[in-house]
């Protein structure tokens, strides 16, 4: 299996992480992917930008882990996740997940099952800035729900 | 020493990103917050008693009653709201 796992400040390009996949699994019947972006709005209020905190060492390493436990549910031979830290704006991508695999049932799956660990287990921290002050996004009991599906 | 790191608004509340604490040991994380919050008082104690704060040693989520020794890095964060 093939796994690319990175934390940075820069954006990047679903087609570019899409096209990795495709040429790193011959046996590859589906690749899917995720993009999750900065929403304008929080509760009806505009947001002016985000900021998102990690922390350097356990990210990479609770993401690996996260990787490793999906591997052992399904036959997966490709996986990207990429999340974006710094000030992000309204409409940016913040973070990317990818899976290729030889069915698209598989592939499914290990995208959402890793969005959901990723969310509830890695070690990002989200601070929303609007026009008028700022606050951190609390974790949220969906998310928790979620992640308890698999 | 225990090398102990805070993140996001716990890091904001306390106004201090990073200190070196020492502990006699043996000892666990539950030690290190009593310790914390005697040598600080105020804003620590109210953090530890009010908020949902998550502990890491060495990079590992775990309870506080995990056992903690010098050389260890401890930290202390709210719960995750990355993706």
């Amino acid at each position: 299996m093939d796994i690319d796992i990175r934390v940075q400040h820069d954006d990047f390009s679903s087609q570019q992480e899409t096209d990795w996949l495709r040429a790193n699994a011959a046996d590859a019947g589906a690749v899917v992917t995720f993009s999750g972006l900065v929403r304008g709005q929080e509760n009806g209020r505009d947001i002016r930008a985000l900021v998102l905190e990690h922390y350097p060492g356990m990210t990479e390493k609770s993401l690996r882990a996260i990787v490793d436990e999906a591997a052992t549910r399904w036959p997966l031979l490709g996986v990207v996740i990429i999340h974006r830290i710094g000030e992000l704006l309204p409409g940016e991508q913040i973070v990317f997940v990818g899976i290729s695999s030889a069915h698209r049932a598989a592939a499914f799956a290990a995208c959402d099952f890793l969005m959901d660990y990723l969310k509830t287990r890695a070690p990002f921290w989200k601070k929303c800035l609007f026009i008028e002050g700022g606050h951190w996004i609390a974790a949220k009991e969906s998310d928790e729900e979620a992640s308890k599906r698999w | 020493m225990i090398d102990v790191h805070y993140f996001a608004n716990i890091r904001e509340m306390l106004g201090v990103a990073r200190e070196q604490v020492a502990l006699p040991q043996p000892a666990t994380v539950a030690a290190l917050i009593d310790t914390l919050v005697v040598q600080h008082g105020g804003r620590w104690q109210s953090l530890f008693n009010e908020i949902r704060v998550l502990t890491a040693v060495n990079q590992v989520v775990v309870p506080i009653t995990a056992v903690i020794k010098d050389g260890d890095e401890v930290a202390f964060f709210p719960p995750v709201t990355g993706g």
